[in-house]
C-alpha cells in the first residue's frame, strides 16, 4: 500500500499540469488537434490511476480543455472520485469540472446526492462552499428534492459566508422542485432582515427573482420592502428592490401612490446613475399602472422625461441607450411627453452604434402622426439603403411596417404610398422578413377596398418582374411576396388591366423553382385569372383567342403536376382536367365562361385571429361529455382514440366527387345560376372587363424579350414612394387652400373678424383627410365573442411551477422530505397554527378597517371622481369574496403535524402581513412610515393567536373547537342583542365604522362584530391583550402594550421601543376633540414626542370622536432597562362638545409595562434552541402551577399570545418555547404538565428579568 | 439573471467560459463565436450592451461587455438585472483579478483558468450575484487559496521540479512569450 502511494508521487513528478498543458497547446500552434488527443489519452491514463492527486490534476486538465470546446462527459465519473476527495485542493477541483459538464441528464449525477450531503454539513465552512456554488450549476430536481432540507437548515447557519450561499442556491431549488417553495419561504423571507448585508443581498436577489415571474404572490411583501427600501443604503439590493416594485405596481395602483414620494427623493438625492436609472424605471412603471388622468402626476413624469433626455444628451453613449430604453416605456402611455423630444430621437437615428440607433428606432413607432408618417418613413427608408448590416436592416424593415400599421393604419392617408413603399422594401436583399411584407400586402389589399385596383396593378408589375426577385435563390425571404402577388392577382382579376399578360407571368417554367407553397398559391391563381380571361375573351366576337388561352393552360400546367409538392401536383393536375374539359366544351362553341367564373365566386372577409377561439360555446353544449357510450375498460385503449380522431378530419375537406350525369349537371347549372343572380357578391361579367381585353388584344402577340439580370433594376413600371410624398404633399395644399377658400367664403357672410389666425399656422391632425376615402374593414369577430385576454402565457415557462400561493398556511402534507429513520413524532405547535389560519380570520376585519378609512375620505375630499370609486367599491366586493372563501377554508380545522419543527418554519408573521398588506397601503402617508407598518404587523400578530386556536381542531379532541366555535358565535350574537336593545342608535353607526382592532372571528360572516370594546371572558378562543385602562362618563381607555418595535437597523442599545396601542371610545352623546395623551416619563421609560417639543408637553390624539366611536391611537416609548415591570402615570384631556355648551375635561390613568411586554415571539428551531441552552451563558428559574384545568395545547397557546412566545417542539405533554426582548435577551421555557400541574423551567441571560416573566405568568394563570 | 460569462481575446479565443444554463459544448463554441463577431466589430466608444444575440437568450437577454486591453469580459444576462450594476460588477471582478494576480495580465487568465474560476465563484454563483465588495471577495479566496497550501497545493514542489527540468529538455520552447501590451490595464472608473 505504501509502496503504490509512493510510485503513485513518482509517477505524478512526470505528469503535465494545467500550465504545461496550456504550454504545450500554444506551443503546437500547426497542430493542436493532434496534439491535444495525444493529451487526452494521456489523461485517460492518469484516470486509471489510483492516486487521487493524479485524478485531480487530470480532471483540472479536462476543465481547460472543456473550454476549448472538448466533450469531455466521458470522464463523468472520475469527476465524481475527485469531488468525493476528503481534500479541499482535489474536491475544489472535482466541484470545478462538474459545474462546467454537467447537467441533467448527466447520469452519475444521481452518485453524488450522498456526497455533497456530507459536503454540506461537513466542519469546514469552505467545503460546504465549495459544494453549493458546484450544487447551483448543476442541480437536477431529484438532487433538490434530496437536498431541500439540508439546504434550508444552511440558511441559518452561523457562517454568513454560508448563510448567502445557502440563500442564493435556494433560487435554484425551487425551481427544480417547487413543492419546497412553501416550506422554505418563511425563513428565506426572515433573511431579508439579517444582520449580514451579504444575507440580506441575497435573499432580496431571491426573492426579486421569484416575484419577477408571479409578482401577485409577493405582493404581501410589499410593507417590508418597503421598509428595506427607506432603510437600505447598499446601491445592488436597493436596485433590486426598486426593480421589483417595478414588478408590483402594476397590480397594485395604491402601491405606486405610496412609492412616487420616496422615489422621487431617491431620483433628486443620488448620485449613482445606475439607481437614478432604475428609480425613473420604476416611476413610469408606477405612472403607467396609475393609469393617465391624474393631473397631479405630470410633475412626475416631467422629471422622468427630464432626467432621461439628460441621460439622452449625455456623452456616455451607455446612459444614452438607457436613456432612450426608458423613454420607450413612457411612450406606451404617455406618447404626449416623449413626443416634445422628436428632434432629440431623431438625432440619434443618426448614432453611430447600432445598439442606439435600435433604441430610437423603437421610440419613432410614437412619434408618428398622420403629418409626419411618411416624411419619417422617407427617413427609413434612407437608412434602409446605407445600412449594411442585414439584423440592422431587418430591424429597419420591420419597424416601417410596424410604424404605418400600427392601430389598424391610423396613420396612414395614402395607401398608394404605402403600397409602393411595400414594393421598394421587396427589393432588399436577403432579408428574412418576405412574409411580413406579404401579410401586409394582402392585408392592405384585402381591407382596403378603394386601393384594390392600385395594388393589383402594382402585384401584377411584381409578378411580371418576378425574375428580379428570385434571380438569385440566395437570396430566399424575399420571394415569399410572391405569394401574395399571385393572390391579390388571382382573387381580384376583375381589377387587371392586362389578365393575360399576367396569366402568363404566372405560368413561366422558372415559377418552378420557387418554393412549394408559392407554386400552389400560382397554380389556383392562374386558374382563378383563366376564369377571368375567358370571361374578357368570350365576350368578344372573335373565338380564338379564347381557346388560346386554354391552349396555354394546357401546355404549361404539365411542368406543375411533376412538381414533388404535393399540394403543386394535385392543384395543377386537378386544373389540368378541369382545363382540358373546358377545351373540349370550347370546341363544341359552348360559353363556359360563366360557369368556370362560378368556380371563384363569392367574397372573402378578414377575420381576427383570435376569432376562432372567441366563438361562446353555446348553452347545454358539453364538449367534455360522452356523444358515445364510453369505451368499454376491457376494451385495448389503444386503438379507441385512434378512431376517433381519423373518423373527422380527411373526409370534410375533401368531398368525394361521385359521377354525375349531364342531366343533373343540367339541372345544378339551372340552380346555381339562380344563386348567382341572387348573390350580390357574385360578380357579373361587366362591360368594363370587354374593353380591356380589346386594348391589350394587340399587345399581346408580341414577343416579350425578358433580360435575365441579377442586378436590381429601377422598373419603370414601379412606383416611387417618393412621388406620391410629393403627391400628397401637393393634395394636402390644395385641400387647405380650399377649405381657407371656404373658411374665407363663410368670413366674408359673418363679416371679416381677427384675420388669420389659423392658416398661416402649421396644419393640424384634423386637417388631413386620407386621400381617397379609405374603407378599412374591420376583422370579423364571432357574434357574442367571449372577451378575454388571457390567451397568451406561454405553457412551457419554467417559472409557471413556481406560482404558488405563499400566503396560504402550509398544510400538513406540505414539508420537505427529510433524510430520517425514525418517524418523528407528530407534534402541534399552536403558534404555528394559530398564525397560519389567522390569516383569514384576520382578512375581514382589515378590510373594515379599510373601508372605513376610505369612508373617511370620502368625507375629506367629496369631489373625488364617482368612477374611481366606483372601481374601489368592485375591487373591495372581489376581495371580500376572496377573504371570504379564505375564511371558509380557515374554519375547517387545518391541523398541522409537524415531523420536526426544523422542517418548516413558524410562519411567523407571514399571514399577519397579507391581511395588513391593505391597511399599509390605505394608509396615509406618515413620517413614520416604516415603523409603523412593522408596528401593525406585528399587532395583527399578537392579535391572530386566539383566534387560530378557536379554527384549530388538535387531532385528539376533534369535538371542542366547534364546540367552542359555536359558543362564540352564541355569545357574541348574544352580546349583539343586548346591546341593540341597550343602543340602538349606535350600532347603527358602529356598524359602519367598525374598529380594525376588534376581537372576533366574524364567524357569522355577515354578523356583526363587535367593538374592542367587550371584556373578553369568553371561552379559551377569544384571548385580548387589551385591558382597560382608565374610564369615566365619557370615555374609556383600552390598552394594549404588545408590539415592540426595534430599530430598524439592529440598533439595541438606543433603539428599544415598545409601541402602545390605545382604544379611546366615546361613551357619551357629545363630540369629543381636542385630546391629548400626556406621560410623565420616568429615567427609564419616555415617551417619544416629535422633536421640537418639550419633554412635559402632550401628544395631540390625531383623530376626534363621534359619539359612540373609538378608534386607536398609538404611542411610542423608549426604554433604557427592560428587566422590571414600569408603571407610568399619565393623564388625557380632550373637551366634550355639545350643541350648546363645550367642556374641558381629563382622565388620569396609570400605564403598565410588563416585562412580557418586552418580549417579541420569534421563531426558533429546534436546533439552534439546543445550542442555545448547551451554550451554558443562561440562568435558570423554574415555577409550578397548581390546578390547571385546561388542556395543555390551550396552555401553550396562552403562553404564546399573553406572554409572546413562540412553541419550538412539543412532544406529548412537554414544549418548549422560545421568545426574545427587544434588547436581545433570550428567554427559552420548558413546559411540562402532569396532573393538572404544569411546571415551567425557565432560562435567561438575565435572571431578574426571568423572575419577572415567570412572576407574570404565573398570575396570568392564576387569574383564570 | 446571468446566463453566461465568457471572457476571451481580441481574436475570439476563450480565456473562461462560464455558463449557468447548459449548453452542449458545440454550441458553446458556437454562441462564443456569435458574440465574438457581434461584439468585437464594435468601436471603443459605442455603448457597452449589445442585443440581437440569436444563440443564447432571446429578447429578454442582453449582452453586457467591458473591454480591456486585449480581452473581452462579456455577461449575458435577462431584464432583471441592472444594465449599470452588471457593467460595475465586471468592473469589481476585472478589479479583482487584478488584486489576486497582482497586475493581471492576458497570461494569467491563461495558466491560471481554474483560480480565475475560483475568484467568479465568490462573485457569482449559479447565475446570481454573490458578492459585489471586492475586499470581502479577495478575503474569501485568499482565505481558500491559504486553505489550499496548508494541503500542499495541487502540484507540490517536486513535480514543479520536474516541470521545470521538462521544459529545460525542451529546446523549441520559447523562454518569454512576448505578447506585446497584455497588461489589462484597469481604468480607474467613478464608483458606482
Amino acid at each position: 500500500m505504501a509502496l503504490k502511494i509512493v510510485k503513485g508521487s513518482i509517477d505524478r513528478m512526470f505528469d503535465k499540469n494545467l500550465q504545461d498543458l496550456v504550454r504545450g497547446i500554444r506551443n503546437h500552434k500547426e497542430d493542436e488537434a493532434k496534439y491535444i488527443s495525444t493529451c487526452i489519452d494521456e489523461i485517460k491514463q492518469e484516470l486509471k490511476q489510483d492516486n487521487i492527486a493524479v485524478k485531480a490534476n487530470a480532471v483540472c486538465k479536462l476543465t481547460y480543455l472543456q473550454m476549448l470546446g472538448y466533450d469531455v462527459s466521458w470522464a463523468a465519473f472520475n469527476i465524481v472520485e475527485v469531488m468525493s476527495s476528503s481534500k479541499f485542493t482535489y474536491k475544489r477541483i472535482g466541484y470545478l469540472a462538474a459545474s462546467q459538464c454537467f447537467h441533467e441528464s448527466t447520469d452519475v449525477i444521481m452518485l453524488t446526492t450522498n456526497q455533497i450531503r456530507k459536503d454540506l454539513s461537513s466542519p469546514n465552512q469552505y467545503d460546504t462552499g465549495v459544494a453549493l456554488t458546484g450544487l447551483s450549476c448543476f442541480v437536477t430536481p431529484d438532487l433538490a428534492r434530496d437536498l431541500a432540507n439540508d439546504i434550508m437548515t444552511l440558511m441559518s447557519h452561523t457562517k454568513p459566508y454560508i448563510r448567502k450561499k445557502a440563500v442564493l442556491i435556494m433560487y435554484k431549488v425551487f425551481l427544480k422542485y417547487p413543492e419546497s417553495l412553501r416550506p422554505a419561504f418563511p425563513r428565506l423571507k426572515e433573511k431579508l432582515e439579517d444582520p449580514d448585508p451579504g444575507v440580506q443581498s441575497a435573499a432580496v436577489n431571491v426573492i426579486c427573482e421569484l416575484a419577477r415571474r408571479n409578482p401577485k404572490n409577493y405582493l404581501s411583501l410589499a410593507p417590508l420592502f418597503f421598509k428595506l427600501m427607506t432603510s437600505s443604503t447598499n446601491n445592488w439590493v436597493l436596485i433590486k428592490i426598486i426593480k421589483l416594485f417595478g414588478a408590483l405596481t402594476p397590480l397594485e395602483p395604491r402601491l405606486g401612490k405610496k412609492l412616487i414620494e420616496p422615489l422621487t427623493n431617491l431620483i433628486h438625492s443620488t448620485s449613482a446613475m445606475s439607481l437614478l436609472y432604475e428609480c425613473v424605471n420604476t416611476v413610469i412603471a408606477v405612472l403607467i399602472s396609475l393609469s393617465s388622468g391624474m393631473p397631479n402626476h405630470s410633475a412626475s413624469i416631467q422629471l422622468c422625461v427630464q432626467k432621461l433626455r439628460i441621460l439622452i444628451e449625455d456623452s456616455d453613449q451607455n446612459l444614452k441607450y438607457l436613456g432612450l430604453l426608458a423613454m420607450s416605456k413612457i411612450l406606451k402611455t404617455h406618447p404626449k411627453s416623449v413626443q416634445s423630444h422628436k428632434d432629440l430621437i431623431l438625432q440619434c437615428l443618426d448614432d453611430k452604434d447600432e445598439s442606439i440607433r435600435l433604441r430610437a428606432l423603437d421610440l419613432l413607432y410614437g412619434m408618428v402622426s398622420k403629418k409626419n408618417l411618411m416624411e419619417i418613413v422617407k427617413k427609413l427608408m434612407l437608412h434602409v439603403d446605407k445600412a449594411e448590416g442585414t439584423t440592422y436592416r431587418d430591424e429597419l424593415l420591420t419597424k416601417i411596417i410596424d410604424i404605418c400599421s400600427q392601430s389598424n393604419y391610423q396613420y396612414i392617408t395614402n395607401f398608394e404610398w404605402y403600397i409602393s413603399i411595400l414594393v421598394e422594401l421587396t427589393r432588399l436583399e436577403g432579408t428574412r422578413h418576405g412574409h411580413l411584407i406579404a401579410s401586409q400586402m394582402l392585408d392592405v389589399a384585402i381591407r382596403v377596398k378603394a386601393i384594390r385596383i392600385f395594388a393589383v396593378a402594382q402585384m401584377a408589375t411584381l409578378l411580371d418582374n418576378a425574375h428580379l426577385l428570385t434571380g438569385n435563390m440566395q437570396r430566399n425571404g424575399i420571394c415569399e411576396v410572391l405569394y401574395a402577388a399571385a393572390w391579390i392577382c388571382g382573387e381580384f382579376s376583375e381589377h387587371l388591366e392586362n389578365p393575360m399578360q399576367t396569366l402568363e407571368a404566372m405560368l413561366r417554367p422558372k415559377v418552378a423553382t420557387l418554393p412549394g407553397h408559392i407554386q400552389a398559391v400560382y397554380v389556383q391563381n392562374a386558374a382563378k385569372l383563366f376564369a377571368t380571361v375567358l370571361k374578357s375573351q368570350e365576350g368578344n366576337t372573335e373565338g380564338t383567342p379564347a381557346q388560346e388561352t386554354s391552349q396555354l393552360m394546357v401546355e404549361r400546367l404539365p411542368l406543375f403536376v411533376q412538381s414533388a409538392n404535393l399540394e403543386v401536383q394535385e392543384r395543377a393536375s386537378c386544373i389540368l382536367q378541369l382545363v382540358k374539359y373546358i377545351q373540349k366544351l370550347q370546341q363544341k362553341d359552348v360559353e363556359v365562361a360563366e360557369e368556370v367564373s362560378a368556380l371563384f365566386a363569392g367574397e372573402l372577409n378578414p377575420v381576427a385571429p383570435k376569432a376562432q377561439k372567441k366563438v361562446p360555446v353555446p348553452e347545454g353544449l358539453d364538449l367534455d361529455a360522452w356523444i358515445n357510450e364510453p369505451p368499454s375498460e376491457s376494451e385495448s385503449e389503444d386503438e379507441q382514440p385512434k378512431a376517433i380522431f381519423t373518423r373527422e378530419e380527411p373526409k370534410h375537406s375533401r368531398p368525394r366527387h361521385t359521377e354525375v350525369d349531364e342531366k343533373e349537371l343540367a339541372k345544378r347549372r339551372e340552380v346555381r345560376k339562380q344563386e348567382q343572380a341572387n348573390n350580390p357578391f357574385y360578380i357579373k361579367a361587366s362591360p368594363s372587363s370587354q374593353k380591356v381585353y380589346q386594348e391589350t388584344h394587340g399587345v399581346e402577340h408580341i414577343p416579350v424579350v425578358q433580360i435575365d439580370l441579377s442586378v436590381p433594376l429601377k422598373v419603370p413600371g414601379l412606383p416611387m414612394s417618393d412621388q406620391y410624398v410629393k403627391l400628397e404633399e401637393e393634395r394636402r395644399q390644395k385641400d387647405r387652400a380650399d377649405k381657407k377658400k371656404k373658411k374665407k367664403e363663410k368670413r366674408k357672410d359673418k363679416r371679416t373678424g381677427r384675420g388669420k389666425r389659423h392658416d398661416s399656422g402649421p396644419e393640424s391632425e384634423e386637417d388631413i383627410t386620407p386621400a381617397h376615402m379609405v374603407d378599412i374593414v374591420t376583422e370579423e369577430m364571432p357574434e357574442n365573442a367571449l372577451p378575454s385576454d388571457d390567451d397568451d402565457k406561454d405553457p412551457n415557462d419554467p417559472h409557471k411551477a413556481l406560482d404558488i400561493d405563499l400566503d396560504k398556511p402550509l398544510a400538513d402534507s406540505e414539508k420537505l422530505p427529510v433524510r430520517s429513520h425514525r418517524a418523528a413524532e407528530a407534534l402541534k405547535s399552536p403558534g404555528e397554527d394559530g398564525d397560519a389560519v389567522s390569516a383569514a380570520t384576520l382578512e375581514p376585519r382589515k378590510k373594515r378597517s379599510k373601508e372605513k378609512r376610505e369612508e373617511k375620505k370620502k368625507d375629506k375630499d367629496g369631489d373625488r371622481k364617482k368612477s374611481k370609486e366606483e372601481k374601489k367599491k368592485k375591487k373591495h366586493k372581489h376581495e371580500e369574496k376572496e377573504e371570504n372563501l379564505l375564511s371558509g377554508q380557515a374554519d375547517e380545522p387545518v391541523v398541522q403535524s409537524e415531523e420536526s419543527s426544523q422542517v418548516a418554519a413558524p410562519p411567523t408573521s407571514t399571514s399577519a402581513e397579507v391581511s395588513d398588506l391593505d391597511f399599509w397601503l390605505s394608509n396615509a402617508p406618515v413620517p413614520s412610515n416604516t415603523q409603523e407598518a412593522a408596528t401593525v404587523a406585528a399587532a395583527a400578530e399578537a392579535a391572530s393567536v386566539p383566534e387560530a386556536v378557536s379554527g384549530t381542531a388538535p387531532d385528539s379532541e376533534p369535538e371542542e373547537p366547534k364546540d367552542a366555535e359555536m359558543e362564540e358565535t352564541k355569545s357574541s350574537k348574544h352580546k349583539k342583542k343586548k346591546q341593540k336593545k341597550e343602543k340602538e342608535e349606535k350600532e347603527k353607526k358602529k356598524k359602519k365604522k367598525h374598529h380594525h382592532h376588534h376581537r372576533h372571528s366574524d364567524a357569522g360572516g355577515e354578523e356583526s362584530v363587535q367593538n374592542g370594546t367587550v371584556e373578553e371572558e369568553e371561552p379559551l378562543p377569544s384571548m385580548s391583550n387589551y385591558c382597560l385602562l382608565a374610564e369615566n362618563s365619557y370615555i374609556k381607555m383600552m390598552t394594549e402594550d404588545a408590539d415592540q418595535v426595534y430599530d430598524i437597523q439592529g440598533n439595541l442599545q438606543d433603539g428599544s421601543q415598545v409601541v402602545v396601542s390605545v382604544i379611546f371610545e366615546n361613551k357619551c352623546d357629545s363630540f369629543l376633540k381636542s385630546m391629548e395623551f400626556n406621560v410623565l416619563d420616568s429615567l427609564n421609560s419616555k415617551l417619544q414626542r416629535p422633536e421640537g417639543s418639550g419633554p412635559h408637553d402632550g401628544l395631540t390624539v390625531p383623530f376626534q370622536l363621534p359619539p359612540g366611536v373609538s378608534n386607536e391611537a398609538r404611542f411610542v416609548f423608549t426604554m433604557q432597562s427592560i428587566v422590571m415591570p414600569q408603571k407610568l402615570k399619565g393623564t388625557l384631556t380632550f373637551i366634550v362638545k355639545n350643541d350648546d355648551s363645550s367642556t374641558h375635561e381629563k382622565l388620569d390613568f396609570k400605564l403598565h409595562f410588563t416585562c412580557t411586554s418586552y418580549l417579541i415571539s420569534t421563531p426558533c428551531y429546534s436546533d439552534a434552541f439546543a445550542k442555545l441552552l448547551e451554550s451554558g451563558d443562561l440562568k435558570s428559574s423554574s415555577i409550578k402551577l397548581e390546578a390547571v384545568l385546561m388542556p395543555f395545547h390551550h396552555l401553550l397557546a396562552r403562553i404564546c399570545f399573553h406572554h409572546h412566545f413562540s412553541v419550538v417542539e412539543r412532544i406529548d405533554s412537554c414544549a418548549s418555547m422560545y421568545s426574545r426582548t427587544i434588547q436581545g435577551h433570550h428567554v427559552c421555557l420548558l413546559v411540562k404538565t402532569a396532573d393538572q400541574t404544569v411546571s415551567i423551567d425557565a432560562k435567561c441571560d438575565e435572571p431578574t428579568l426571568l423572575g419577572n416573566v415567570l412572576d407574570e405568568i404565573k398570575q396570568t394563570f392564576s387569574q383564570c | 439573471m446571468i446566463k453566461a460569462i465568457l471572457i476571451f481575446n481580441n481574436h475570439g479565443k476563450p480565456r473562461l467560459i462560464r455558463f449557468y444554463q447548459y449548453f452542449a459544448e458545440d454550441m458553446q463554441q458556437q454562441i462564443i463565436r456569435e458574440t465574438f463577431h457581434l461584439v468585437s466589430k464594435r468601436d471603443d466608444n459605442v455603448c457597452n450592451f449589445l442585443e440581437g444575440g440569436s444563440l443564447i437568450g432571446g429578447s429578454d437577454y442582453k449582452l453586457i461587455y467591458r473591454h480591456y486591453a486585449t480581452l473581452y469580459f462579456v455577461f449575458c444576462v435577462d431584464s432583471s438585472e441592472s444594465e449599470l450594476g452588471i457593467l460595475d460588477l465586471i468592473q469589481v471582478f476585472v478589479e479583482t483579478l487584478d488584486k489576486c494576480f497582482e497586475n493581471v495580465c492576458e497570461l494569467d487568465l491563461i495558466f491560471h483558468m481554474d483560480k480565475v474560476h475560483y475568484i467568479l465563484q465568490e462573485v457569482v454563483m449559479g447565475g446570481m450575484v454573490l458578492e459585489t465588495n471586492m475586499n470581502e471577495i479577495v478575503a474569501q479566496v485568499e482565505l481558500q487559496n491559504r486553505m489550499e497550501k496548508s494541503e500542499g497545493g495541487l502540484s507540490g514542489a517536486p513535480a514543479r521540479a520536474v516541470s521545470a527540468v521538462k521544459n529545460m529538455n525542451l529546446p523549441e520552447m520559447p523562454r518569454n512569450i512576448n505578447i506585446g501590451d497584455i497588461n489589462i490595464k484597469v481604468p480607474s472608473l467613478s464608483p458606482f
